[in-house]
């Protein structure tokens, strides 16, 4: 393994895997204005004061003091570490018209002043800013390049990381093709306009002995020094969490299986506009702030005041959250700064407040920043950042009418865990807000079209009625209802008429009964009266025969049996 | 500053610094060169001093040294660089303001 001085230089580090190379040279060109000289500087002061690496630094175009002048707006104090022997300036003053040449000659006046420089506060670093101004000091170029040839090699002798800053060349890397004698490594600054939006990059055009990001990597010079960016591990290894974080609205949590978003995931909300993605949003904010975490809500489109007003208006109030500094609301306009700009105020922003969620609204306006790519490189370096660092996002974009789903303008989709689509359900003379979930990594979802409402008292998810045509919303929800509660009615009447024509019948069947019974009695009545007045004619009959049977024989046991045979 | 004629007390006319890098050929060059014109055309108006740099580098980023040898011309006059061996003997004693002839 190469050793490596760490550059200290937010996220070059991260690019070059570890620094730059310990002890030989490293070569940095870019056209002007690029922060050559700054990167060099930033070099040497986090190297003194991080590394306790002290530095020298050997300055041809500026004298010491504009130097420390024009470094002090970044909060580098060149005298004290001059003074604390942690840096040494020398300033090489090269000027044609003083120089006589007068014969053969080296340069060995710079090596004895470098080697004096480095043994005194026993340097570490040097920085050579711009070694090729000597070429316009010395008319012999053979004797130059032989001796800057030389001068390479006896800095990786003595041991020293050095940088060597040069001005970019038509064609070539550098003006004066320095880049020939020094190739441990080349890093390229550009700076480059596009749409008037200045955007600067780095790209490390070879790392002898190592790997490195191959990319070119945005990088802006800040108030506190140079950041490349990405800031983030480039690596997908991130530890997950197995948390829940509520969305903020019960409804939508039943919606997921496991009720909520991960911690730490990412989530894109979609929508065209005035499907209340703000709202969502904010209500997500709420949630966040009112569960006891940090959240820091970029307004691409509103300021603080602004969305704090609205929002109340559906019974969301951002602002006691904001007084209790849970919730940081950071509105600019996206046109305001570079994208990388953006990118990096939104890690600052994240370092210092400790957000344990983060939401950007919208994301969509950042693409007048830049363009699509762009856009899509920044946010992955976004997102990745936040899942390292295990904070929940939240994006809402904007998404034109015409653009059916599937391919959101920033392509950002597969980057995220979660992906929630809220649009516009036009129907007969209105429209409705429908929301659904279009994916959701590590847990199961609800595959349906929910319609919802915001009312004063928030967001409302309403039940789903399907109809005869799909998913019925808005006036037709109303009628359909309406209709369904008329049917309910009649359903009830016609049971309860059914009940009592039932009972009509039972009433006239018993009414029929009773009818029978007393038909019945009356004839069993007259029945009975017959059979009696029969028997007592018998009777009667037996008697008189008794009596007459007694008047004529005193016997009188043959006489039925003689008498049966006439009857 | 006007060409002194009249140079401060004790002082000659010409102040010479010679700065060399141990003996390397370019400096035993210089060194010889020097001394040579110096006879020729100053004499005894110069005061020359040969400084290695080796002995004393601190000296080097005071006196913006790059190329060795360096002969500098402190007086009189405005002060000269020149840097080579001065085996270039028409350009240094154009430099040094001396004419073309020795003056004999």
């Amino acid at each position: 393994m190469l050793p490596k001085a760490p550059s200290g230089i937010d996220g070059l580090d991260e690019i070059t895997e570890g620094g730059l190379p310990k002890g030989r040279p490293t070569l940095i060109c870019g056209s002007a204005g690029c922060g050559k000289t700054l990167m060099g500087i930033e070099f040497l002061v986090r190297g003194a004061l991080a590394y306790h690496e002290p530095g020298v630094l050997m300055a041809f175009e500026e004298t010491s003091e504009e130097l420390a002048a024009n470094v002090a707006s970044l909060g580098f104090d060149l005298p004290a570490l001059q003074a604390q022997k942690l840096l040494r300036v020398d300033h090489v003053h090269v000027d044609r018209s003083e120089i006589e040449e007068t014969g053969e000659y080296d340069m060995e006046g710079l090596f004895i002043r470098l080697g004096y420089a480095i043994d005194s506060i026993g340097a570490k670093r040097v920085v050579l800013d711009t070694i090729e101004s000597l070429f316009s000091g010395f008319s012999n170029q053979a004797i130059l390049r032989s001796e800057i040839r030389r001068l390479f090699r006896w800095l990786k002798d003595k041991g020293v990381t050095t940088i060597i800053t040069a001005e970019r060349g038509d064609g070539s890397l550098t003006r004066q093709g320095l880049e020939e004698y020094v190739s441990d490594c080349v890093i390229l600054l550009d700076n480059r306009v596009i749409d008037q939006i200045t955007t600067r990059r780095l790209r490390i055009v070879k790392y002898r002995g190592s790997t490195h990001g191959t990319n070119e990597y945005p990088y802006l010079i800040s108030e506190d020094g140079i950041s490349v960016l990405p800031v983030t591990s480039l690596r997908l290894e991130h530890k997950v969490s197995d948390q829940i974080v509520s969305t903020g609205i019960s409804a939508l949590d039943e919606m997921f299986g496991r009720r909520g978003f991960y911690q730490g995931s990412s989530v894109l909300l979609t929508g065209t506009a005035g499907t209340a993605k703000t709202t969502l949003a904010a209500a997500f904010a709420q949630e966040v702030c009112q569960a006891g975490g940090r959240c820091l809500y970029f307004a691409f489109e509103e300021s603080p005041h602004q969305l704090i007003r609205n929002m109340l208006s559906v019974n969301i109030d951002l602002e006691a959250h904001v007084r209790e500094g849970n919730l940081m609301i950071e509105a600019s306009r996206p046109t305001l700064n570079g994208l990388e700009r953006h990118l990096v105020t939104i890690h600052k922003l994240v370092r210092d407040f400790q957000p344990t969620a983060v939401v950007i609204d919208p994301i969509s306006n950042l693409i007048s920043v830049g363009n699509v790519n762009e856009v899509r490189s920044m946010l992955t370096r976004l997102i990745d950042f936040l899942k390292v660092s295990n904070i929940t996002g939240l994006f809402t974009s904007l998404i034109s009418g015409s653009m059916q789903m599937d391919t959101t303008e920033e392509g950002v989709s597969s980057l995220v865990d979660t992906w929630i689509s809220v649009r516009d359900l036009e129907g007969v003379g209105e429209r409705n807000r429908g929301l659904s979930i279009l994916k959701s990594r590590g847990m199961a979802h609800s595959n349906q079209v929910r319609e919802f409402i915001i009312t004063d008292k928030g967001i409302e998810l309403l039940d789903v009625v399907v109809g005869p045509t799909g998913i019925i919303t808005g006036a037709s929800r109303l009628v359909r209802q309406l209709q369904e509660q008329a049917q309910e009615v009649s359903a009830r009447q016609e049971l309860a008429r059914k009940d009592r024509e039932l009972e009509r019948r039972r009433r006239v069947l018993e009414a029929t009964i009773a009818n029978l019974r007393t038909e019945f009695e009356s004839v069993e009545e007259e029945f009975r009266q017959l059979n009696n007045e029969e028997h007592d004619r018998q009777k009667g009959q037996v008697m008189d025969r008794v009596k007459a049977a007694r008047a004529f024989s005193p016997s009188d046991t043959s006489t039925p049996n003689n008498q049966q045979p006439n009857s | 500053m006007e060409v002194d004629e009249n140079p401060p007390f004790g002082e000659k006319e010409y102040l010479l610094h010679l700065y060399i890098a141990g003996a390397t050929p370019n400096s035993t060059k210089a060194v010889r060169n020097i001394k040579e014109i110096c006879e020729l055309y100053l004499e005894g108006r110069h005061e020359l001093l040969i400084i290695d740099i080796y002995q004393q580098p601190e000296l080097a980023q005071g006196e913006q040294l790059i190329g060795i040898p360096t002969l500098i011309k402190k007086r009189p006059g405005l002060i000269r660089r020149l840097v080579g061996d001065l085996s270039d003997r028409p350009r240094v004693l154009a430099a040094l303001g001396l004419p073309a002839t020795p003056p004999r």
